[in-house]
């Protein structure tokens, strides 16, 4: 398994896991293939993660049918172990819902998706704000951004303890927030219970982001928004300075 | 040897449904009913040599999987 981005022009890789019971895996392909022209690879999750990508996406879905606890199994399937050595390689990683629970249960990501504290699953156009920028999966937006992005969960609700929240704070780890219509993270504008009105956060090396919404079904106009986009050709664009050589 | 494993919400974790259940029983007339936190049992039917291994064994299979540590706490019996 190679790093990508190493040679000049090579053109930059996806690859998007599929677990059993994965059920976004085919919306994120289509926007990265047909709105973006990517090169885009689905990856069985019992298979060896086998030549050079630039970044892995963990879709949304039902993986495992959310047995025991979201993401709980799914994060000991086979692929994972190469997507861990991946992401500790400094490879990009994007967790979608699915993929955010998975990630948190293998680790990579603090804290902890709970049920929606209304109880409710949770289908509707959300306004997100993007708090950092110096990450390759918002570099392309601006602090204070407000992106229109669909959530479509029952267990989005994001949960840490006191002290992992003020290391988040203190590291800049939050990278998106739920916000109302005046773009104030407010209960009002709160979909599910997320402590701190947390939608999205990075890891410590920020090569490795998890977040609730799906950037993937906002990616056509004809879809009622375009703001996902911004997000995938933000790293798109962060693995093209990759390949560049100083 | 049985193993009963009882997994709970860590007390800062907010438990919507536990809530739902306490509003259900004071519906019925339970009105003694302070608080509801809803959790998780396993059983388990295992081969161990004796208590201690089986201990050992039974608290990774929890650190590992049958509980999340960030938000859940468990304990287990063993027969």
């Amino acid at each position: 398994m190679v790093l990508g981005g190493a040679v000049g022009e090579a053109a930059m890789r996806w690859g998007v896991i599929v677990f059993p019971g994965s059920c976004d895996e085919q919306d994120v392909f289509d926007a990265l293939k047909r709105e973006m022209g990517q090169k885009v690879k689905l990856l069985w999750h019992k298979d060896q993660l086998a030549g050079r990508y630039d970044c892995l996406v963990l879709p949304g879905g039902f993986s495992y049918g959310d047995y025991l606890r979201c993401g709980a199994m799914a994060r000991f399937s086979p692929i994972m172990r190469d997507v861990v050595q991946f992401a500790q390689s400094g490879g990009y990683v994007l967790g979608i819902c699915n993929g955010f629970q998975i990630l948190c249960e293998a680790g990579l990501l603090p804290g902890a998706l709970v049920r929606n504290s209304g109880l409710q699953f949770v289908c509707q156009q959300v306004s997100l704000r993007v708090e950092e920028t110096d990450t390759p999966f918002t570099a392309t937006v601006k602090k204070g951004q407000l992106l229109k992005i669909p959530i479509k969960h029952g267990e989005g609700c994001y949960y840490a303890d006191s002290v992992t929240l003020e290391h988040l704070r203190q590291k800049r780890q939050v990278l998106l927030r739920y916000v109302d219509a005046k773009g104030k993270a407010s209960f009002a504008g709160n979909p599910n219970g997320s402590v701190d009105n947390i939608a999205g956060v990075c890891n410590e090396t920020r090569n490795v982001v998890g977040l609730m919404p799906h950037p993937e079904d906002a990616c056509s106009r004809l879809l009622g928004s375009e703001d996902g986009l911004k997000i995938f050709s933000s790293i798109a664009d962060a693995c093209a300075q990759r390949g560049k050589t100083p | 040897m049985r193993v009963r494993i009882f997994v709970s919400l860590k007390p800062g974790v907010l438990d919507p449904q536990g809530k739902a259940i306490e509003r259900s029983l004071h519906a019925l007339g339970y009105e003694e009913v302070k608080e509801v936190r809803a959790g998780k049992y396993f059983e388990l039917h295992i081969e161990a040599a004796s208590h201690e291994t089986a201990a050992v064994r039974i608290r990774a299979m929890c650190d590992k999987l049958l509980a999340n540590p960030v938000i859940e706490d468990y304990r287990f019996e063993l027969e």
